[in-house]
C-alpha cells in the first residue's frame, strides 16, 4: 500500500512540476500546477507536510493574513528555522501545492522544520481535512466578499473548525468576540495564547472590527496570562510588545505603517515565541520584525522617476478603513481603483462602510475600474471632491502619474484591479515579479 | 447655506448595528444627503432594540442582516408591530431591504419548514433555500430602472394582488421563476437590492423622500441636483447588464 501510494505521490509531484515549468514560462500565475497536483493526489499534502519536526501553523482570518504569515516566517528565520511558506499571497489549498513543489524532491521530501501557511478562511478548512495543523494563528472576523462566504457568522464557525482540529496551540486574538470566543471549542490539551491591544487605545479597534451581535451577553474578555503578547502603541510607528512573563519585544519600528500592521506584528510574535519555546529571544525578534517588508499591494512603495508610488490593496469596509487610518496623516495625491470581478468582490455596497472623509481635504485626483463612477458617488456623499473619472485602468495611471510627476502617489486599489496595475507599472519600473518577494 | 431651509425630515433606521450588514446604511445617508441638497432639514434616527421609538418618523429604513441579527431584533420588532402598521397604512414612505424586507411580509418559512410570521405589511411569503441568489440586477419600476445587487437565499412569492416593486430585467428578483422583484403597498417598498439601492438610483431616492416632505410640510420644492455621477454610474451599469440604455 505505502509503496503505491508513494508512487502515486511521485507521479503527482511529476505532472504538478511539468506544468510549474510550463505556467512559468507562459508567465502565469501560481495556482495552476498545484491544480494539476491536487488533480492527481489529494493527499500530496500529508506526504509532504504531515512530518514536519516542528509541525503546521496556519494563518487564518479575514485581514492581515499575508502580513502576518511574512512576519511569522521572518521571526522563525531569524531564529535558525528552516521554514516552508507558501509566499505568493496565494493563499488557496492549490497555491500551498505549488509552492512545495518548487521545494521538494522527487522523494516528497521537503527541506524544513515548520511549515507557515497563509490560508483564508473556506481553504483552510479543506486543507486541515488532510493535514491537521498543530498550530493556528487566528486574526479576526470582518465582512470580506459577502457574495463568497454570506454571512460573518458563517465565516466564524469556519475558524471555530479550524481551530477544533488543532493539535498543539492556538493563538487567537483577545480583542475579537468572533475569535476569542472559539477558546471554549478547542480538543482537550491544545493549549491558547492571546494576542490583544493596550486597553488604552481600545477605543480606535471598533473602526476595524465587527460587531458580534449573535449573543445576549457581551464575550468576557479573556484575562491575559504570562505568555500572551500585549501590544503597546507609543505613536503611529513605535510600539512594544509586552509579555508579562518574560522580556518585552522593542521599542520597534515597522517598514508598514498602522494600528493594524502592529496587531499583526504583535500576533505572529506570540505564535513564533509559542512555537520557539526555549529557543525565542526578544532581541532577535525585535530586529527580524523590523526587517519585514510590507507584502506587494499591502503598502508596496514603487519608484516611479524618483517619486514614491504606495499600491494599497483594499477589498473589504475593514482594510479600506484601516488603510484610510493609517494614511490620514500624511495626504497625497490619491487614485481608487474600483473592479468587481469575482477575486475583487462583485458587491461594492461595502464602499458606503467606509467613511472617506479623511480624503476630504486633498480631495481624490483619479477614480478608476470598472465601478469607477459608483467610487465617485460614494465619495460625492462623504464631500470628497474627485478631479477625474476614467474607467479603463491604463488611461486613468498615465493621467494620474502625468498629473502628478515627481510626487508622492498613492493608489487604493482592489485585487484585480492592483493586478493590473501592477502588471503595467512593471513593465516601466524596475518591479520584483509577484510571487518572487525581494527579500525572501 | 443653510438658510431658507424647507422644514425638517426625520429619518427612522431600523437596527442600524443587527441590519445592516451590506451598507445599506448608505441609504440612510443617501436620503440625509439629498434631503439637504434639496434645502430641507434630515434629522437621523437609529431605532436600536429595545429603546424607545422616536416622537416624529417621517420615512422609515431597514437593511439586511444576518440570521442572527434578526433573532435579536426579532423581540422589539414584535413591540413595533403595531406602531409600523399604522404608519404604514396611513402613507408614511418606508425602504426595506433585503432581511427586513422579509420581516415586512407575511411570514418566512425556515429551511426545516417552521413558519416565522412577519409583520404583514407586505403580502409577501419567503422560503428559505439552500442555494443563494446572487448577483448584479436591474430593474423596471415606477420609479424608472432601477439597479442593485442581490444576495439571499430565500425565495420571495406574492399573495394574490399583491404589487411587486419592479420587474426584473436583469438577475433573478423575488424567487428566480416570475420574474418580480421587490413588493409594493401605499409607500412601502421592499426589496432584495442592496448596492445600496439609493445613490446610484436617485429618482428612487428623490421619489421617497418626496413623499415625506408633502406629509410634512404639505408640498415638495427640489433643489437644483447635480446627479451627473448617479446618472453615469446607474447607466452604466444598466448597459453592461442589459446590453443597451434604457
Amino acid at each position: 500500500m505505502g509503496v503505491i501510494a508513494g508512487l502515486r505521490t511521485s507521479g503527482a509531484i511529476a505532472a504538478g512540476k511539468a506544468a510549474r515549468v510550463a505556467s512559468r514560462m507562459r508567465g502565469g500565475g501560481s495556482a495552476l500546477p498545484g491544480l494539476v497536483a491536487e488533480r492527481v493526489d489529494p493527499a500530496i499534502l500529508q506526504h509532504t507536510l504531515g512530518s514536519l519536526p516542528r509541525g503546521v501553523v496556519v494563518v487564518s482570518g479575514t485581514n492581515g493574513k499575508t502580513t502576518t504569515t511574512k512576519m511569522v516566517v521572518a521571526l522563525l528565520r531569524a531564529h535558525g528555522l528552516r521554514v516552508f511558506t507558501n509566499p505568493t499571497g496565494s493563499n488557496f489549498t492549490r497555491g500551498v501545492i505549488s509552492a512545495l513543489l518548487g521545494e521538494v524532491g522527487i522523494s516528497g521530501r521537503v527541506d524544513a522544520d515548520v511549515a507557515v501557511l497563509e490560508l483564508d478562511e473556506a481553504h483552510a478548512l479543506k486543507f486541515a481535512e488532510v493535514v491537521a495543523p498543530t498550530h493556528a494563528l487566528l486574526l479576526n472576523v470582518a465582512r470580506d466578499q459577502l457574495d463568497r462566504f454570506a454571512e460573518i457568522d458563517h465565516t466564524a464557525r469556519l475558524l471555530t473548525t479550524l481551530a477544533e482540529q488543532t493539535t498543539q496551540a492556538v493563538v487567537l486574538n483577545a480583542d475579537d468576540a468572533f475569535v476569542s470566543r472559539i477558546a471554549g471549542q478547542l480538543a482537550p490539551g491544545v493549549g491558547v495564547q492571546w494576542f490583544a491591544v493596550d486597553p488604552a487605545v481600545a477605543d480606535r479597534l471598533p473602526e476595524i472590527q465587527e460587531a458580534d451581535v449573535r449573543f445576549d451577553d457581551p464575550a468576557d474578555a479573556p484575562t491575559l496570562g504570562d505568555q500572551d503578547g500585549l501590544l503597546l502603541p507609543h505613536d503611529e510607528r513605535s510600539f512594544t510588545i509586552r509579555f508579562p512573563g518574560g522580556v518585552d519585544v522593542g521599542p520597534l519600528t515597522l517598514r508598514q505603517r498602522g494600528l493594524a500592521a502592529m496587531i499583526n506584528a504583535t500576533a505572529a510574535t506570540t505564535m513564533a515565541r509559542v512555537l520557539l519555546g526555549p529557543d525565542w529571544d526578544a532581541a532577535t525578534a525585535s530586529s527580524a520584525l523590523e526587517a519585514v517588508h510590507p507584502p506587494f499591494g499591502r503598502g508596496e512603495v514603487i519608484d516611479v522617476d524618483g517619486a514614491p508610488l504606495e499600491l494599497v490593496l483594499v477589498k473589504n469596509p475593514a482594510g479600506f478603513t484601516v488603510a484610510l487610518g493609517t494614511y490620514g496623516n500624511e495626504p497625497v495625491a490619491t487614485m481608487i481603483a474600483i473592479n468587481d470581478n469575482y477575486a475583487d468582490g462583485r458587491d461594492v455596497s461595502w464602499l458606503y462602510d467606509v467613511s472617506f472623509e479623511s480624503l476630504r481635504d486633498r480631495g481624490v485626483s483619479v477614480t478608476s475600474g470598472v465601478r469607477a463612477w459608483d467610487m465617485a458617488l460614494r465619495l460625492r456623499y462623504d464631500a470628497v471632491e474627485v478631479d477625474r473619472v476614467e474607467a479603463d485602468l491604463d488611461t486613468a495611471l498615465d493621467a494620474f502619474l502625468g498629473l502628478h510627476r515627481g510626487e508622492p502617489t498613492r493608489i487604493f486599489c482592489t485585487y484585480t484591479a492592483m493586478m493590473h496595475l501592477r502588471r503595467r507599472l512593471a513593465t516601466r519600473y524596475d518591479l520584483a515579479r509577484f510571487g518572487e518577494d525581494p527579500d525572501a | 447655506m443653510s438658510a431658507a431651509h424647507k422644514g425638517e425630515v426625520h429619518l427612522v433606521h431600523l437596527y442600524p448595528r443587527e441590519m445592516s450588514i451590506y451598507g445599506d446604511l448608505g441609504n440612510t445617508r443617501c436620503l440625509a444627503a439629498r434631503l439637504r441638497w434639496h434645502g430641507y432639514e434630515p434629522v437621523v434616527h437609529g431605532h436600536h432594540p429595545g429603546e424607545r421609538w422616536p416622537a416624529q418618523a417621517h420615512l422609515v429604513l431597514g437593511g439586511g442582516g444576518q440570521d442572527s441579527g434578526q433573532v435579536r431584533v426579532q423581540d422589539d420588532l414584535d413591540r413595533q408591530a403595531d406602531r409600523l402598521r399604522e404608519l404604514a397604512a396611513d402613507g408614511v414612505p418606508m425602504l426595506m431591504i433585503c432581511g427586513m424586507y422579509q420581516l415586512f411580509g407575511e411570514a418566512f418559512i425556515t429551511v426545516e419548514g417552521r413558519r416565522l410570521p412577519g409583520l404583514g405589511v407586505l403580502d409577501v411569503t419567503t422560503t428559505g433555500n439552500r442555494t443563494r441568489m446572487i448577483g448584479p440586477v436591474v430593474l423596471d419600476t415606477d420609479f424608472g430602472t432601477v439597479v442593485g445587487y442581490e444576495n439571499h437565499s430565500g425565495s420571495t412569492v406574492l399573495g394574490p394582488g399583491q404589487q411587486p416593486f419592479g420587474s426584473v430585467l436583469h438577475g433573478e428578483g423575488n424567487n428566480g421563476q416570475d420574474r418580480t422583484e421587490g413588493a409594493r403597498t401605499h409607500n412601502v417598498v421592499g426589496s432584495y437590492l442592496h448596492g445600496p439601492i439609493l445613490p446610484a438610483n436617485p429618482r428612487l431616492a428623490d421619489g421617497l423622500l418626496e413623499i415625506a416632505a408633502r406629509r410634512v410640510t404639505g408640498e415638495f420644492v427640489p433643489g437644483e441636483l447635480d446627479d451627473r455621477i448617479a446618472d453615469e454610474a446607474h447607466q452604466r451599469q444598466v448597459v453592461r447588464l442589459t446590453g443597451r440604455r434604457r
